[in-house]
């Protein structure tokens, strides 16, 4: 009689039913948004009530001082926002050419194996402010003829290295994460182990693992502030210099909202791909 | 049932605002019974000059008996020496060991208490008695913190390598091109910032180490330190390295002062262990034996 549709994404729909499921879902909608105005109230009333609050207010979110230090919050935001757009391509090849170093199968690579294995091994066993001070202060101090002595520099040259470490892992998992049938299927379809890696098996392990990417890419933006310990004025510096002169800290406070401001869009762009891959999976999989 | 059971909730309710209203009014009455209770010792110390406040049973420290100061590590020379504020070298270990003794501490009774610079001067509870540190006083500090009189009278000056673009700088104007650095949170940078106004903004670290280092890999210019800082960094750390010049003070000129948290009454005490050494030469010679040498030239505008 309504037979299911063989490819549809549909089962049959009683339209009385769908009536009923919409006013529940209107209801649950309504119900839902008055619970929540009812619980932000009196968040609101209990802390605007509480002995502390005064304080807590004038230290941490004062208008005055927070309309005074934004301008230069933002300006000293600039750096931090070139560190980690020129870091995080740089990290990306790195951490690519040495996940695919890793997955060498021939023997004669065995140094470069061990090579890859040790660099992720150190720099993801050193902690990234400590790479920062060897790499910042260090390298300088060699006095090395044509080595840059820029603390932007080196500092940015830091953290590629730190950040490079732990995404040749993801990439290494990513590529585990793709089924060996691929591969098999692929070389006996004739293409090369090059064209394999590059037309197969590398487009899905970069799908696959693209939130783990997103992930570490969010996390680079805000370990970018570790390069203030070299000196340069990025923005937690900033908001540093402001708090110490008159004991406020809504300068913290100022740069904690702008460091929220970027990650809440690429989170949630993060997840908009998750969800469109699941989609594209689901329905590339179903029967 | 439901009458009894409306009226239970009108008396808890009623109870909860009551608790609710207590709260909020309690601490009001705490302050202005602590701010009574000042005011009538304050004039019972005025009136009564036989209760000597400062006597030594009469002090009240942190640890009972001893005096326990504060002070960052690692501690600079020329103001402490081997990083040991416990051996009495340098110049502000060997004040604060004179103020100890004023106090009627022996230095057996002294301890030392690890403060970093930037928590010092911040508002809140301290755990020291007084902190030494190359503290100057200023005005946005006093409002948060308690200074005694002024130890030292300091300048600022700028160190910079013999090669330096700045080495030869005689004026102001000279140094606005350059890369300076100073540590967060000091008057040196407030200098650098205000007075100076560089065209480029100043590198800042997070302690006087770091800016030596970078401005021996080159990457900066030059630093802005305290005088005495700058003389002994040039005479005894940095070969081929030389104070560029020393600022005017500002009006009134920047002092190092012993930090107090807010409201410590052994303020006075300290103030009154400060006035002696100096009425007695004592401080003069403790300058003269570890802040000896320190002069340069003055930039001009």
């Amino acid at each position: 009689m309504n037979a299911p549709v063989p490819g549809a994404d549909m089962v049959f729909v009683d339209p009385l039913r769908q009536e009923r499921s919409r006013k529940k879902a209107r209801r649950d909608a309504l119900i839902g948004i008055a619970s929540l105005l009812g619980f932000v109230i009196l968040i609101l009333l209990l802390i605007g009530r509480s002995s502390g609050w005064e304080t807590v207010q004038k230290t941490f979110f004062n208008g005055d001082q927070f309309v005074e230090s934004f301008p230069g919050l933002l300006q000293a935001f600039w750096l931090n926002v070139r560190i980690f757009l020129i870091a995080e391509p740089l990290i990306l090849i790195i951490g690519l050419l040495v996940a695919l170093a890793r997955t060498l199968k021939s023997p004669i690579f065995l140094p470069i194996r061990v090579l890859a294995t040790l660099y992720v091994d150190i720099f993801r066993g050193v902690p990234t402010i400590l790479i920062i001070f060897l790499l910042g202060f260090g390298m300088p101090a060699l006095q090395l003829t044509g080595v840059p002595s820029d603390a932007i520099f080196w500092g940015t040259a830091a953290l590629v290295l730190s950040y490079g470490a732990y995404v040749a892992e993801v990439f290494r998992a990513g590529i585990g994460s793709v089924h060996p049938s691929q591969t098999m299927a692929s070389r006996s379809l004739g293409l090369s182990s090059f064209q394999t890696n590059r037309f197969v098996v590398l487009p899905q392990a970069v799908r696959n693992v693209t939130p783990p990417l997103l992930n570490d890419f969010i996390s680079l933006q805000k370990d970018t502030a570790l390069v203030a310990v070299l000196g340069p004025i990025e923005v937690l510096r900033r908001a540093q210099i402001d708090t110490s002169s008159n004991f406020n800290y809504t300068p913290y406070v100022g740069a904690a909202l702008i460091f929220i401001a970027l990650t809440i869009p690429m989170t949630r762009f993060a997840d908009w791909i998750q969800v469109r891959s699941a989609r594209k999976k689901r329905a590339g999989g179903a029967a | 049932m439901q009458r009894k059971s409306i009226r239970l909730a009108g008396v808890a309710s009623l109870a909860v605002a009551g608790l609710i209203l207590s709260a909020c009014s309690s601490s009001e009455d705490t302050a202005t019974e602590t701010t009574t209770t000042e005011t009538s010792m304050e004039e019972s110390a005025s009136e009564s000059a036989a209760i000597d406040e400062c006597a030594f049973e009469n002090l009240t420290t942190i640890s009972p008996g001893m005096l326990t100061i504060g002070t960052d590590t690692p501690a600079y020379p020329p103001y402490f020496v081997d990083d040991d504020p416990t051996n009495g070298e340098g110049f502000e270990s060997a004040v604060a060991y004179a103020v100890a003794s004023q106090l009627g501490f022996a230095p057996a009774d002294v301890k030392w208490e690890v403060v970093p610079f930037n928590t010092s001067y911040a508002p809140g509870d301290k755990n020291f008695d007084f902190d030494v540190n190359q503290i100057s006083i200023t005005p946005e500090r006093s409002e948060v913190v308690d200074f005694s009189n002024g130890y030292y009278t300091v300048n600022q000056a700028v160190v910079a390598f013999n090669d330096s673009p700045i080495a030869g700088a005689t004026t102001i104007t000279e140094l606005k091109e350059a890369k300076l650095g100073a540590q967060v949170g000091t008057t040196s940078l407030d200098f650098v910032t205000e007075v100076v106004q560089p065209t480029n903004e100043p590198y800042v670290f997070n302690d006087t180490n770091d800016a030596k280092s970078a401005l021996q890999n080159g990457q900066i210019d030059g630093i802005v330190v305290d005088l005495p800082t700058a003389y002994y960094v040039t005479a005894a750390e940095f070969d081929d390295s030389k104070i560029v010049g020393q600022f005017q003070s500002a009006a009134g000129g920047e002092e190092f002062g012993l930090l107090l948290q807010k409201g410590n009454p052994l303020v006075t005490c300290v103030n009154k262990a400060l006035t002696t050494l100096k009425d007695s030469g004592e401080l003069q010679e403790i300058q003269d034996a570890w802040l000896a040498g320190t002069t340069a030239p003055y930039f001009k505008e």
